[in-house]
Protein backbone atom coordinates (compact mmCIF):
# COMPACT_ATOMS: atom_id res chain seq x y z
CA UNK A 1 0.00 0.00 0.00
CA UNK A 2 2.52 2.31 0.75
CA UNK A 3 4.90 1.00 -1.63
CA UNK A 4 6.02 3.86 -3.76
CA UNK A 5 8.29 3.06 -6.65
CA UNK A 6 10.75 5.55 -8.45
CA UNK A 7 9.96 6.52 -12.45
CA UNK A 8 11.32 8.42 -14.71
CA UNK A 9 9.44 11.19 -16.77
CA UNK A 10 8.47 10.68 -20.45
CA UNK A 11 6.49 13.83 -21.25
CA UNK A 12 4.40 16.24 -19.57
CA UNK A 13 1.09 17.37 -20.63
CA UNK A 14 -2.20 19.40 -18.83
CA UNK A 15 -5.14 17.47 -18.90
CA UNK A 16 -8.59 19.20 -17.47
CA UNK A 17 -5.97 21.54 -15.91
CA UNK A 18 -4.29 19.25 -14.38
CA UNK A 19 -0.41 18.58 -14.76
CA UNK A 20 0.23 14.70 -15.68
CA UNK A 21 3.20 12.82 -17.26
CA UNK A 22 3.76 9.85 -18.35
CA UNK A 23 6.30 7.93 -16.35
CA UNK A 24 8.44 4.85 -16.99
CA UNK A 25 8.93 2.66 -14.01
CA UNK A 26 11.26 0.23 -15.16
CA UNK A 27 9.38 -0.64 -18.94
CA UNK A 28 5.66 -0.51 -17.16
CA UNK A 29 4.53 2.82 -18.38
CA UNK A 30 1.71 4.44 -16.26
CA UNK A 31 -0.04 7.81 -16.16
CA UNK A 32 0.91 10.25 -13.33
CA UNK A 33 -0.45 13.09 -11.85
CA UNK A 34 2.53 15.68 -11.05
CA UNK A 35 0.36 18.44 -9.20
CA UNK A 36 2.58 17.88 -5.83
CA UNK A 37 5.65 18.11 -7.66
CA UNK A 38 4.96 20.98 -10.46
CA UNK A 39 8.58 21.86 -11.34
CA UNK A 40 9.21 18.10 -12.34
CA UNK A 41 10.94 18.24 -15.41
CA UNK A 42 10.89 15.18 -18.39
CA UNK A 43 13.95 12.90 -17.92
CA UNK A 44 13.77 13.32 -13.84
CA UNK A 45 12.82 10.67 -11.71
CA UNK A 46 10.30 10.76 -9.21
CA UNK A 47 8.88 8.26 -6.00
CA UNK A 48 5.67 7.91 -7.40
CA UNK A 49 3.01 6.36 -5.27
CA UNK A 50 -0.57 5.07 -6.99
CA UNK A 51 -0.62 7.17 -9.62
CA UNK A 52 1.29 10.70 -7.90
CA UNK A 53 4.78 11.89 -7.45
CA UNK A 54 5.53 12.91 -4.46
CA UNK A 55 9.37 13.61 -4.15
CA UNK A 56 11.98 14.01 -6.56
CA UNK A 57 14.96 11.34 -6.63
CA UNK A 58 18.26 11.59 -8.03
CA UNK A 59 19.10 9.10 -11.02
CA UNK A 60 21.59 7.06 -9.12
CA UNK A 61 19.10 6.07 -6.16
CA UNK A 62 16.20 5.44 -8.06
CA UNK A 63 17.93 3.18 -10.62
CA UNK A 64 19.33 1.09 -7.93
CA UNK A 65 16.19 0.79 -6.59
CA UNK A 66 14.60 -0.66 -9.57
CA UNK A 67 16.94 -2.94 -10.13
CA UNK A 68 16.15 -4.44 -6.53
CA UNK A 69 12.58 -3.93 -7.13
CA UNK A 70 12.20 -5.88 -10.39
CA UNK A 71 14.99 -8.53 -8.58
CA UNK A 72 12.88 -8.76 -6.13
CA UNK A 73 9.47 -9.32 -8.37
CA UNK A 74 8.02 -6.39 -7.08
CA UNK A 75 7.05 -4.39 -10.37
CA UNK A 76 4.77 -7.38 -10.83
CA UNK A 77 3.05 -7.07 -7.67
CA UNK A 78 2.54 -3.52 -8.05
CA UNK A 79 1.47 -3.56 -11.74
CA UNK A 80 0.64 -7.00 -12.34
CA UNK A 81 -3.11 -8.09 -12.64
CA UNK A 82 -4.73 -7.35 -8.69
CA UNK A 83 -7.13 -10.36 -9.49
CA UNK A 84 -4.72 -12.91 -10.60
CA UNK A 85 -2.72 -11.96 -7.41
CA UNK A 86 -5.93 -11.84 -5.39
CA UNK A 87 -6.80 -15.05 -6.94
CA UNK A 88 -4.12 -16.64 -6.27
CA UNK A 89 -3.75 -15.72 -2.65
CA UNK A 90 -6.70 -16.87 -1.91
CA UNK A 91 -6.86 -20.41 -4.34
CA UNK A 92 -9.84 -19.46 -5.58
CA UNK A 93 -10.80 -19.00 -9.04
CA UNK A 94 -11.11 -15.21 -10.57
CA UNK A 95 -14.56 -13.81 -10.26
CA UNK A 96 -16.32 -13.27 -13.46
CA UNK A 97 -17.72 -9.76 -13.76
CA UNK A 98 -18.89 -7.40 -16.39
CA UNK A 99 -16.34 -5.94 -18.19
CA UNK A 100 -12.72 -5.71 -17.73
CA UNK A 101 -12.15 -5.91 -13.77
CA UNK A 102 -8.64 -3.98 -14.23
CA UNK A 103 -9.29 -0.61 -14.94
CA UNK A 104 -6.16 -0.46 -17.64
CA UNK A 105 -5.23 3.22 -17.59
CA UNK A 106 -5.42 4.93 -21.78
CA UNK B 1 24.59 -14.86 8.24
CA UNK B 2 22.96 -17.36 5.11
CA UNK B 3 20.92 -14.42 3.58
CA UNK B 4 23.61 -11.95 3.30
CA UNK B 5 24.70 -12.75 -0.12
CA UNK B 6 20.92 -11.41 -1.26
CA UNK B 7 21.94 -8.18 0.00
CA UNK B 8 22.26 -5.26 -3.06
CA UNK B 9 25.70 -4.46 -2.01
CA UNK B 10 26.85 -7.50 0.60
CA UNK B 11 29.73 -6.18 1.47
CA UNK B 12 27.82 -2.85 2.80
CA UNK B 13 25.44 -4.63 4.68
CA UNK B 14 28.31 -6.82 6.67
CA UNK B 15 29.65 -3.63 7.51
CA UNK B 16 26.39 -2.05 8.50
CA UNK B 17 25.62 -5.50 10.84
CA UNK B 18 29.48 -5.37 12.25
CA UNK B 19 28.99 -1.86 12.88
CA UNK B 20 25.66 -2.66 15.25
CA UNK B 21 26.91 -5.82 16.66
CA UNK B 22 30.20 -3.89 17.99
CA UNK B 23 28.13 -1.24 19.44
CA UNK B 24 25.44 -3.25 21.36
CA UNK B 25 26.11 -3.64 24.64
CA UNK B 26 22.41 -4.86 26.24
CA UNK B 27 18.85 -5.83 25.03
CA UNK B 28 16.83 -2.76 22.62
CA UNK B 29 13.22 -3.01 21.40
CA UNK B 30 12.83 -1.45 18.18
CA UNK B 31 9.47 -1.06 16.33
CA UNK B 32 8.71 -0.23 12.68
CA UNK B 33 5.33 1.19 11.83
CA UNK B 34 5.30 0.55 8.48
CA UNK B 35 3.84 -2.88 6.58
CA UNK B 36 6.65 -2.01 4.13
CA UNK B 37 9.74 -2.49 6.59
CA UNK B 38 7.73 -5.70 8.14
CA UNK B 39 7.69 -7.16 4.95
CA UNK B 40 11.25 -6.49 3.96
CA UNK B 41 12.62 -7.27 7.73
CA UNK B 42 11.00 -10.66 7.48
CA UNK B 43 11.87 -11.82 3.58
CA UNK B 44 15.63 -10.56 4.30
CA UNK B 45 15.90 -12.01 7.61
CA UNK B 46 17.02 -9.23 9.15
CA UNK B 47 15.36 -9.50 12.41
CA UNK B 48 17.90 -12.57 12.57
CA UNK B 49 20.93 -11.05 11.03
CA UNK B 50 20.89 -8.68 13.87
CA UNK B 51 22.31 -9.29 17.21
CA UNK B 52 20.21 -11.67 19.79
CA UNK B 53 19.77 -7.99 21.79
CA UNK B 54 18.32 -5.97 19.34
CA UNK B 55 14.41 -6.95 19.02
CA UNK B 56 12.10 -6.01 16.19
CA UNK B 57 8.53 -5.40 17.35
CA UNK B 58 6.07 -4.68 14.25
CA UNK B 59 3.73 -2.12 14.86
CA UNK B 60 0.35 -1.27 13.54
CA UNK B 61 2.12 -0.49 10.18
CA UNK B 62 -0.10 -1.93 7.67
CA UNK B 63 -2.95 -0.01 6.42
CA UNK B 64 -4.67 -2.70 4.76
CA UNK B 65 -4.67 -4.50 8.40
CA UNK B 66 -5.91 -1.52 10.66
CA UNK B 67 -9.13 -0.76 8.73
CA UNK B 68 -12.01 -1.00 11.09
CA UNK B 69 -13.86 -3.97 10.37
CA UNK B 70 -16.76 -1.60 10.02
CA UNK B 71 -15.78 0.59 7.35
CA UNK B 72 -15.04 -2.50 5.26
CA UNK B 73 -18.09 -4.03 6.24
CA UNK B 74 -19.60 -0.97 5.07
CA UNK B 75 -17.71 -1.25 1.73
CA UNK B 76 -18.80 -4.68 1.15
CA UNK B 77 -22.59 -3.20 1.63
CA UNK B 78 -22.27 -0.35 -0.60
CA UNK B 79 -20.44 -2.62 -3.16
CA UNK B 80 -22.96 -4.62 -3.29
CA UNK B 81 -25.66 -2.11 -4.41
CA UNK B 82 -26.71 -2.15 -7.70
CA UNK B 83 -25.68 1.56 -9.58
CA UNK B 84 -22.53 1.22 -7.44
CA UNK B 85 -18.86 0.83 -8.82
CA UNK B 86 -16.66 0.23 -6.08
CA UNK B 87 -12.93 0.81 -7.03
CA UNK B 88 -10.39 -0.09 -4.68
CA UNK B 89 -6.69 -0.53 -4.79
CA UNK B 90 -6.00 -4.52 -5.28
CA UNK B 91 -4.64 -4.74 -1.44
CA UNK B 92 -8.19 -4.45 -0.34
CA UNK B 93 -9.59 -7.30 -1.94
CA UNK B 94 -8.98 -10.34 0.00
CA UNK B 95 -9.31 -8.42 3.76
CA UNK B 96 -11.62 -10.30 5.30
CA UNK B 97 -14.97 -8.44 6.46
CA UNK B 98 -17.59 -10.04 8.44
CA UNK B 99 -17.87 -13.47 6.76
CA UNK B 100 -16.93 -12.17 3.12
CA UNK B 101 -14.63 -9.70 0.91
CA UNK B 102 -14.60 -7.78 -1.78
CA UNK B 103 -13.71 -9.91 -4.19
CA UNK B 104 -16.29 -12.44 -2.93
CA UNK B 105 -18.68 -9.55 -3.51
CA UNK B 106 -17.65 -9.50 -7.19
CA UNK B 107 -18.50 -13.03 -7.54
CA UNK B 108 -22.05 -12.29 -6.39
CA UNK B 109 -22.59 -9.84 -8.93
CA UNK B 110 -21.04 -6.54 -7.44
CA UNK B 111 -19.42 -4.33 -9.89
CA UNK B 112 -16.14 -4.11 -7.80
CA UNK B 113 -13.15 -2.81 -9.94
CA UNK B 114 -9.68 -2.25 -9.18
CA UNK B 115 -7.46 0.97 -10.01
CA UNK B 116 -3.95 1.40 -9.98
CA UNK B 117 -4.60 5.30 -8.81
CA UNK B 118 -7.66 7.13 -7.22
CA UNK B 119 -7.84 9.32 -10.46
CA UNK B 120 -8.72 5.98 -12.27
CA UNK B 121 -11.83 5.83 -10.19
CA UNK B 122 -12.91 9.32 -10.82
CA UNK B 123 -12.28 8.66 -15.08
CA UNK B 124 -14.69 5.95 -13.91
CA UNK B 125 -17.20 7.90 -12.73
CA UNK B 126 -17.02 10.44 -15.74
CA UNK B 127 -17.45 7.83 -18.23
CA UNK B 128 -20.21 6.15 -16.68
CA UNK B 129 -22.80 9.41 -15.60
CA UNK B 130 -25.65 6.94 -14.78
CA UNK B 131 -23.57 5.15 -11.88
CA UNK B 132 -22.64 6.22 -8.30
CA UNK B 133 -18.37 5.46 -8.47
CA UNK B 134 -17.11 4.74 -4.80
CA UNK B 135 -13.36 4.78 -4.12
CA UNK B 136 -12.68 3.80 -1.11
CA UNK B 137 -9.57 5.89 0.42
CA UNK B 138 -7.28 3.87 3.37
CA UNK B 139 -4.18 4.57 4.06
CA UNK B 140 -1.82 6.00 5.83
CA UNK B 141 -0.23 9.85 5.24
CA UNK B 142 1.50 8.62 2.06
CA UNK B 143 -1.55 7.83 0.53
CA UNK B 144 -4.25 10.23 1.14
CA UNK B 145 -2.58 13.18 -0.74
CA UNK B 146 -3.45 10.95 -4.15
CA UNK B 147 -7.02 10.38 -2.32
CA UNK B 148 -7.56 14.12 -1.25
CA UNK B 149 -6.34 15.76 -5.20
CA UNK B 150 -9.10 13.21 -6.60
CA UNK B 151 -12.08 14.49 -4.40
CA UNK B 152 -10.58 18.08 -5.20
CA UNK B 153 -10.75 17.68 -8.55
CA UNK B 154 -14.13 15.99 -8.25
CA UNK B 155 -15.29 19.11 -7.27
CA UNK B 156 -13.46 21.29 -9.51
CA UNK B 157 -14.55 19.09 -12.39
CA UNK B 158 -18.37 19.27 -11.03
CA UNK B 159 -18.20 15.21 -11.13
CA UNK B 160 -21.02 14.60 -8.94
CA UNK B 161 -21.22 11.00 -8.71
CA UNK B 162 -18.26 10.36 -7.55
CA UNK B 163 -17.60 9.62 -3.24
CA UNK B 164 -14.62 8.47 -1.40
CA UNK B 165 -15.62 5.78 1.55
CA UNK B 166 -12.69 7.14 3.91
CA UNK B 167 -10.54 5.70 6.83
CA UNK B 168 -7.57 7.20 6.60
CA UNK B 169 -5.05 7.10 9.80
CA UNK B 170 -1.89 8.86 11.18
CA UNK B 171 1.20 7.49 12.33
CA UNK B 172 2.45 9.93 15.04
CA UNK B 173 -0.96 9.01 17.24
CA UNK B 174 -0.09 6.02 16.57
CA UNK B 175 3.08 5.86 18.12
CA UNK B 176 1.64 7.74 20.75
CA UNK B 177 -1.17 5.35 21.85
CA UNK B 178 1.77 2.80 21.60
CA UNK B 179 4.21 4.56 24.11
CA UNK B 180 1.22 4.92 26.71
CA UNK B 181 -0.12 1.41 26.64
CA UNK B 182 0.81 -0.43 30.25
CA UNK B 183 2.44 -3.29 28.08
CA UNK B 184 5.09 -1.12 25.81
CA UNK B 185 8.48 -2.47 25.70
CA UNK B 186 9.44 -0.27 22.84
CA UNK B 187 12.32 2.11 23.13
CA UNK B 188 12.88 3.54 19.97
CA UNK B 189 11.08 3.58 16.55
CA UNK B 190 11.72 3.45 13.31
CA UNK B 191 9.70 5.88 11.40
CA UNK B 192 8.13 5.08 7.91
CA UNK B 193 10.14 6.88 4.90
CA UNK B 194 7.20 7.20 2.53
CA UNK B 195 4.97 9.05 4.97
CA UNK B 196 7.81 11.29 6.16
CA UNK B 197 8.06 11.81 2.34
CA UNK B 198 4.75 13.55 2.46
CA UNK B 199 4.29 14.72 6.19
CA UNK B 200 8.11 15.71 6.90
CA UNK B 201 9.50 15.41 10.40
CA UNK B 202 8.22 18.14 12.25
CA UNK B 203 5.59 16.16 14.61
CA UNK B 204 8.13 13.98 15.81
CA UNK B 205 10.74 15.97 17.94
CA UNK B 206 8.24 16.29 20.19
CA UNK B 207 7.21 12.47 20.53
CA UNK B 208 11.30 12.15 20.67
CA UNK B 209 11.20 14.11 23.91
CA UNK B 210 7.89 13.64 25.68
CA UNK B 211 8.81 9.88 25.67
CA UNK B 212 12.61 10.14 25.47
CA UNK B 213 12.33 7.50 22.45
CA UNK B 214 15.05 7.87 19.90
CA UNK B 215 13.04 7.94 16.10
CA UNK B 216 15.12 7.45 13.04
CA UNK B 217 13.22 7.93 9.88
CA UNK B 218 13.83 4.81 7.05
CA UNK B 219 13.53 3.94 3.99
CA UNK B 220 12.02 0.07 2.83
CA UNK B 221 15.07 -1.57 1.03
CA UNK B 222 17.33 -3.92 3.07
CA UNK B 223 20.42 -1.69 3.18
CA UNK B 224 17.97 0.83 4.13
CA UNK B 225 16.53 -0.63 7.01
CA UNK B 226 19.80 -1.72 8.33
CA UNK B 227 20.97 1.42 8.57
CA UNK B 228 18.05 2.86 9.93
CA UNK B 229 18.66 0.09 12.76
CA UNK B 230 22.81 0.71 13.22
CA UNK B 231 21.64 4.99 13.87
CA UNK B 232 19.18 3.56 16.65
CA UNK B 233 21.51 1.24 18.15
CA UNK B 234 23.79 4.02 18.77
CA UNK B 235 21.63 6.52 20.09
CA UNK B 236 20.23 4.37 22.58
CA UNK B 237 23.39 2.71 23.64
CA UNK B 238 24.44 6.74 23.74
CA UNK B 239 21.54 7.33 25.99
CA UNK B 240 19.92 9.92 23.28
CA UNK B 241 16.77 10.12 21.98
CA UNK B 242 16.88 12.08 18.87
CA UNK B 243 14.56 12.69 15.72
CA UNK B 244 17.50 10.81 12.68
CA UNK B 245 16.40 11.11 9.02
CA UNK B 246 18.15 7.79 7.54
CA UNK B 247 16.28 7.91 4.21
CA UNK B 248 17.57 11.35 3.37
CA UNK B 249 17.21 10.68 -0.75
CA UNK B 250 13.19 10.88 -0.11
CA UNK B 251 12.68 12.61 3.01
CA UNK B 252 13.08 16.33 3.31
CA UNK B 253 12.37 17.96 6.75
CA UNK B 254 9.17 20.25 5.47
CA UNK B 255 8.08 16.55 3.31
CA UNK B 256 6.18 17.87 0.75
CA UNK B 257 4.26 21.17 1.03
CA UNK B 258 1.96 21.25 -1.59
CA UNK B 259 0.53 17.63 -0.95
CA UNK B 260 0.51 19.29 3.04
CA UNK B 261 -1.72 22.20 1.83
CA UNK B 262 -4.09 19.66 -0.42
CA UNK B 263 -4.28 18.00 3.04
CA UNK B 264 -5.31 20.37 5.05
CA UNK B 265 -8.16 21.76 2.81
CA UNK B 266 -9.58 18.16 1.87
CA UNK B 267 -9.15 16.33 5.28
CA UNK B 268 -9.87 17.20 9.22
CA UNK B 269 -8.28 15.36 11.78
CA UNK B 270 -10.95 13.12 13.40
CA UNK B 271 -10.83 9.81 16.15
CA UNK B 272 -10.26 6.62 14.32
CA UNK B 273 -11.04 2.86 15.76
CA UNK B 274 -8.10 0.79 14.82
CA UNK B 275 -8.83 -2.52 13.42
CA UNK B 276 -7.54 -4.79 16.30
CA UNK B 277 -6.42 -2.06 18.76
CA UNK B 278 -9.34 0.14 19.06
CA UNK B 279 -10.17 4.02 19.15
CA UNK B 280 -7.09 6.08 19.43
CA UNK B 281 -7.79 10.02 19.42
CA UNK B 282 -7.42 12.32 16.92
CA UNK B 283 -5.43 9.12 14.86
CA UNK B 284 -6.92 9.66 11.24
CA UNK B 285 -8.54 11.99 8.55
CA UNK B 286 -11.89 12.23 7.48
CA UNK B 287 -13.47 14.69 4.40
CA UNK B 288 -13.85 17.81 5.66
CA UNK B 289 -16.86 20.01 6.31
CA UNK B 290 -15.94 21.69 2.44
CA UNK B 291 -15.91 17.97 0.91
CA UNK B 292 -18.61 16.36 2.76
CA UNK B 293 -20.83 15.61 -0.14
CA UNK B 294 -18.07 13.34 -1.65
CA UNK B 295 -18.11 11.28 1.91
CA UNK B 296 -19.73 8.18 0.85
CA UNK B 297 -20.37 7.32 4.56
CA UNK B 298 -22.70 10.52 4.03
CA UNK B 299 -24.14 9.56 0.88
CA UNK B 300 -25.04 5.88 1.09
CA UNK B 301 -26.93 5.71 4.64
CA UNK B 302 -25.30 2.06 5.48
CA UNK B 303 -27.31 1.10 8.34
CA UNK B 304 -27.86 -2.75 10.50
CA UNK B 305 -23.92 -3.53 10.31
CA UNK B 306 -23.18 -6.26 12.49
CA UNK B 307 -19.60 -6.95 12.83
CA UNK B 308 -18.06 -9.99 13.80
CA UNK B 309 -13.97 -10.93 14.54
CA UNK B 310 -13.36 -14.52 14.66
CA UNK B 311 -12.58 -15.37 18.39
CA UNK B 312 -9.78 -17.11 17.75
CA UNK B 313 -7.82 -14.26 15.69
CA UNK B 314 -5.53 -12.68 18.28
CA UNK B 315 -4.32 -10.19 15.25
CA UNK B 316 -5.02 -6.98 17.89
CA UNK B 317 -2.25 -8.27 19.85
CA UNK B 318 -0.19 -9.02 16.69
CA UNK B 319 -0.66 -5.18 15.53
CA UNK B 320 0.31 -4.01 18.54
CA UNK B 321 3.75 -5.91 18.40
CA UNK B 322 2.78 -7.77 22.00
CA UNK B 323 2.58 -10.76 20.08
CA UNK B 324 4.77 -12.31 17.42
CA UNK B 325 2.56 -13.91 14.39
CA UNK B 326 4.40 -17.71 15.10
CA UNK B 327 3.08 -17.36 18.46
CA UNK B 328 -0.64 -17.39 18.27
CA UNK B 329 -2.12 -20.97 18.31
CA UNK B 330 -4.19 -20.31 14.84
CA UNK B 331 -0.98 -19.09 12.97
CA UNK B 332 -0.36 -21.78 9.86
CA UNK B 333 -2.55 -24.04 10.80
CA UNK B 334 -6.64 -22.87 11.16
CA UNK B 335 -5.06 -19.13 9.69
CA UNK B 336 -3.54 -18.87 6.60
CA UNK B 337 -3.22 -16.72 3.23
CA UNK B 338 -5.82 -19.18 1.87
CA UNK B 339 -8.05 -18.94 5.17
CA UNK B 340 -7.39 -15.72 6.84
CA UNK B 341 -8.84 -15.49 10.25
CA UNK B 342 -7.54 -11.83 10.22
CA UNK B 343 -6.36 -8.91 8.23
CA UNK B 344 -2.88 -9.53 8.87
CA UNK B 345 -2.73 -12.66 7.40
CA UNK B 346 -4.02 -10.99 4.27
CA UNK B 347 -2.13 -8.19 3.18
CA UNK B 348 1.83 -8.97 2.05
CA UNK B 349 2.32 -6.01 4.81
CA UNK B 350 0.56 -7.53 7.44
CA UNK B 351 3.40 -9.49 9.86
CA UNK B 352 1.09 -12.91 9.89
CA UNK B 353 1.03 -13.21 6.45
CA UNK B 354 4.71 -12.11 6.07
CA UNK B 355 5.92 -14.57 8.48
CA UNK B 356 3.91 -17.60 6.57
CA UNK B 357 5.64 -16.62 3.25
CA UNK B 358 9.04 -15.89 4.39
CA UNK B 359 9.52 -18.81 6.91
CA UNK B 360 8.55 -19.49 10.90
CA UNK B 361 6.21 -22.40 10.90
CA UNK B 362 9.26 -24.61 12.57
CA UNK B 363 9.47 -21.97 14.94
CA UNK B 364 8.99 -23.43 18.15
CA UNK B 365 5.83 -20.89 19.68
CA UNK B 366 7.00 -18.35 21.82
CA UNK B 367 10.73 -18.99 21.20
CA UNK B 368 12.64 -16.13 20.72
CA UNK B 369 12.74 -15.71 16.65
CA UNK B 370 16.75 -16.10 16.09
CA UNK B 371 17.42 -19.59 15.02
CA UNK B 372 20.63 -19.96 12.87
CA UNK B 373 19.04 -20.88 9.62
CA UNK B 374 15.08 -20.00 8.88
CA UNK B 375 12.76 -21.97 7.27
CA UNK B 376 12.65 -21.97 3.19
CA UNK B 377 9.44 -22.29 2.97
CA UNK B 378 6.11 -22.26 4.63
CA UNK B 379 4.95 -25.79 3.61
CA UNK B 380 2.92 -27.11 6.43
CA UNK B 381 -0.36 -26.34 4.80
CA UNK B 382 0.26 -27.90 1.52
CA UNK B 383 0.71 -24.46 0.09
CA UNK B 384 4.13 -23.60 -1.96
CA UNK B 385 5.75 -20.59 -0.48
CA UNK B 386 6.66 -18.13 -2.85
CA UNK B 387 10.07 -19.31 -4.65
CA UNK B 388 12.64 -17.94 -1.83
CA UNK B 389 15.80 -19.29 -3.46
CA UNK B 390 18.54 -16.98 -3.19
CA UNK B 391 18.05 -14.02 -4.60
CA UNK B 392 20.88 -13.09 -7.10
CA UNK B 393 23.40 -10.29 -5.72
CA UNK B 394 22.27 -7.16 -8.35
CA UNK B 395 25.66 -6.41 -10.17
CA UNK B 396 27.46 -3.02 -10.61
CA UNK B 397 25.67 -1.72 -7.30
CA UNK B 398 27.20 1.14 -5.63
CA UNK B 399 26.85 2.33 -2.03
CA UNK B 400 23.34 3.29 -2.11
CA UNK B 401 22.03 6.97 -1.82
CA UNK B 402 24.35 9.06 0.07
CA UNK B 403 23.18 9.75 3.55
CA UNK B 404 24.15 12.18 6.22
CA UNK B 405 25.01 10.65 9.21
CA UNK B 406 25.95 12.25 11.59
CA UNK B 407 29.01 10.31 12.75
CA UNK B 408 31.64 8.43 10.95
CA UNK B 409 29.74 6.27 9.20
CA UNK B 410 30.04 2.76 6.84
CA UNK B 411 28.58 4.17 4.45
CA UNK B 412 30.31 5.67 1.87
Amino acid sequence: MCLAVPGRVLDIEERDGTRMATVDFGGVVKEVCLEYLPDLQVGEYAIVHVGFALQRLDEESAKQTLDLFATLGMLQEEFGDPWELAAEAGGSPLPAGDGAPVEAQK
Amino acid sequence: MKYIDEFQDPDLARRLLDDIHAAVTRPWALMEVCGGQTHTIIRHGIDQLLPDQVELIHGPGCPVCVTPLEVIDKALEVASRPGVIFCSFGDMLRVPGTGRDLFQVRSEGGDVRVVYSPLDALKIAQQNPDREVVFFGIGFETTAPPNAMTVYQARKLGIRNFSLLVSHVLVPPAIEAIMRSPNCRVQAFLAAGHVCSVMGTGEYPELAERFRVPIVVTGFEPLDILEGVRRTVLQLERGEHTVDNAYARAVRPEGNPAARAMLADVFEVTDRAWRGIGVIPASGWRLSERYREYDAEHRFSVSGIRTLEPAECRSGEVLQGLLKPHECEAFGTVCTPRTPLGATMVSSEGACAAYYLYRRLDLPAAAASKTAAAAEHAGASGTPAPDSTPVPTATATAAPAPHAPREASPVV
